[in-house]
């Protein structure tokens, strides 16, 4: 009997081909829309939290400037070198400190060049940013004291001026220093901010100093605060010391800023997590569409479809028979459904996550949770109707009108 | 479950196929209520070509889908082979309609998008029959009622004495006790209702079907050998063979 019952039902949903067809479709809209839009957010977040992993744990950067949003106040007063040293000596929290001055600069090898960053510090910066060196060595104190002329290039800048041959030992000119390329930097890829970090060449500070800037300004202090110890503390006793080095009185506002990068890379996770769950109740909405789409469908076609359940019980039906027939429609109808539109989802996500570089993770809950509520919705707007209908005298069933 | 077993009543001697006792239908409540059947009663034997008549309003229609457990009674009883049907439940009633009764609507009430095939088997299917049983009755069924060779054609594709043939293969193909239509031939020209009513008549005197049905032409109620009358929701006359009841 069951079998005859599942048989009824596909008849019924081929003999309505476009119903069918139109309450699928809503379902598959829905569900599709929902899972991409998670799916790519949860890859945007994931991809957020392993730059976090990646940048260094417990970094703190420290601009000249107030206060005033991302990036450099001109006109106030810059750090110099020994304000990284004392803070390394004074603040017992610090693992590393590096000082960085940095420009823009041209990079030319033979008749290749490259505008890149150029930037002065020392062998701590490496430490600091979590980066390590892929082929060559770091700076030896000779050469940081010196003022050598050195560098250690990105993979970005390697790949522009080398193409396939071998950069080590070669000599690279950024404007008028000619200096000799010693180390490579491991790859990096982008930063939480877009920003290609292989797209650099490190030179030692006083070589930058000296031939580049011409001033012992440190535009920039990047500082590692020991594991296991507070950022926040790290941070309010470097203000304080630095308050002290620029000689502010109580009352003056900081001419620095101290930034914690956890604190921002925190706020660019949340900021993705909104979206996702914004994405996601925007999505949510479609598929609440869809199913007032499908409960329309469902009503329209109540009149017909409860003379036909009166024709059903007038032919010998049960109320059970009718029942368990509008049932299976509705849920072969829904969970074909979400079938179609989990399988429409995984395309669009995987192919969407391509297109924005993000990596493409399977999210096994809304797939589920979608399948379950696109059935919901299918079995709620197509099967209570029927219900009501089938409950009717079937004269009263075939009399409606 | 069927409703053999249930409990036997009245005597032997006197046993009916249906009868009906003061059996009155209320529609409405209150002031706007309209009573259809004001006490009805009936005697209808096993074998029986019954036409029901009067004009419209009457309370035959009524009549008839109480006739086919399609609708109750308000009040009074409706015996069905010795089973009273106010004490079955609804299911119960639904398996009377499935094993013992087939129903002629006047609107045929086929399945639309549906192929004639389809129509016929459907009550098959209710029953559980296997499918190549299924498909043989249902050919039959329409083989009987001569439209051999439009399994295929939905109502759509069909005239109206076309689907009322399918309407009437879908009432008999299960082979039920009693056929009620509900004027079989109201849509049909004279020649169409003249074939239908040969074609109920060889049910009735071939397989021994008892037919009840309800008609306003005179004509079509001359096949019939027992004639119930009905006016305001009373029975006004009830012949058999010319002689009255």
């Amino acid at each position: 009997m069951l079998w005859n019952t599942i048989l009824l039902a596909l008849r019924e949903i081929r003999r309505n081909i476009l119903r069918s067809f139109l309450t699928v479709l809503g379902i598959v809209i829905g569900v599709a829309a929902v899972i991409t839009m998670v799916t790519i957010g949860g890859g945007a977040t994931v991809q957020i939290q392993q730059q976090i992993a990646s940048m260094g744990s417990n970094l703190l950067m420290m601009s000249p400037g107030k206060r005033l949003g991302p990036g450099q106040a001109t006109g106030n007063i810059p750090f110099k070198e020994t304000d990284a040293d004392a803070i390394a000596r004074e603040i017992n929290s610090v693992a590393a400190v590096a000082p960085v001055s940095s420009q823009s600069i041209m990079a030319i090898f033979g008749n290749q060049n490259w505008t890149t960053q150029v930037t002065g510090t020392d062998n701590q910066y490496l430490k600091v940013t979590n980066r390590s060196i892929g082929a060559g060595r770091e700076f030896s104190d000779s050469e940081l004291h010196s003022g050598a002329a050195v560098c250690i290039i990105g993979e970005t800048v390697r790949k522009k001026l080398f193409g396939g041959q071998g950069a080590l030992g070669e000599k690279i000119r950024l404007q008028k220093l000619s200096c000799d390329v010693i180390g490579l930097l491991e790859g990096k890829g982008q930063s939480t901010m877009g920003m290609d970090q292989d797209d650099i060449v490190v030179i030692p500070l006083s070589t930058f100093h000296r031939r580049i800037s011409g001033n012992q300004d440190v535009g920039l202090i990047q500082i590692s605060v020991r594991q296991g110890t507070s950022t926040e503390k790290a941070r309010s006793d470097i203000g304080r010391l630095m308050r002290e080095r620029r000689h502010l009185s109580a009352s003056d506002d900081d001419n620095f800023n101290v930034m914690d990068m956890k604190e921002i890379t925190k706020m660019l996770t949340g900021t993705t997590q909104l979206l996702t769950a914004l994405l996601g109740a925007v999505a949510a909405v479609s598929l609440l569409v869809g199913g007032i789409g499908i409960m329309n469908i469902m009503l329209v076609s109540v009149t017909e479809r409860t003379r036909e359940i009166g024709v059903r019980l007038a032919i010998g039906a049960l109320e059970n028979d009718v029942l368990t027939q509008f049932l299976v429609e509705a849920v072969v109808l829904s969970s074909l459904g979400g079938l179609v539109g989990i399988a429409l989802a995984t395309a669009a996500s995987f192919i969407a996550a391509r297109l924005m570089q993000v990596p493409y993770i399977f999210n096994p809950g809304i797939n589920l949770l979608s399948f379950l509520f696109s059935a919901a919705i299918g079995v709620i707007f197509g099967f209570f109707p029927a219900r009501r209908a089938a409950r009717l005298d079937p004269i009263d069933a075939l009399r409606h009108e | 479950m069927k409703t053999d077993g249930a409990q036997q009543r009245g005597s032997k001697s006197e046993q009916h196929l249906i009868e009906f006792t003061g059996v009155t239908k209320v529609y409405g409540k209150g002031h706007a209520s309209m009573q259809a059947l004001r006490g009805i009663d009936l005697r209808i034997d096993e074998g029986e070509f019954v036409a029901i008549m009067g004009p419209s309003g009457s309370g035959k229609s009524t009549c008839m889908n109480i006739l086919g457990c399609l609708d109750t009674p308000t009040s009074g009883t409706y015996v069905f082979r010795d089973v009273d049907l106010g004490q079955l439940t609804r299911n119960q009633r639904a398996l009377l309609r499935r094993y013992y009764q087939g129903f002629v609507f006047q609107g045929y009430n086929l399945l639309n998008r549906t192929s004639a095939l389809e129509n016929v088997e459907l009550p098959l299917i209710y029953r559980g029959a296997p499918a190549h049983q299924r498909r043989e009755q249902a050919l039959k069924a329409l083989d009987t009622v001569g439209l051999k060779g439009w399994e295929s054609h939905t109502p759509g594709e069909l005239s109206g004495g076309q689907q009322q043939r399918v309407a009437i293969a879908r009432a008999i193909v299960t082979e039920p006790a009693v056929l009620l239509a509900d004027e079989p031939t109201g849509n049909l020209d004279t020649a169409r209702s003249r074939e239908i009513m040969e074609l109920l008549n060889a049910l009735n005197i071939n397989q021994g079907i008892t037919i009840i049905m309800i008609t306003h032409e005179l004509d079509m109620a001359a096949y019939a050998k027992h004639i119930i009358h009905f006016l305001d929701g009373l029975v006004a006359s009830d012949e058999q063979n010319g002689r009255v009841k």
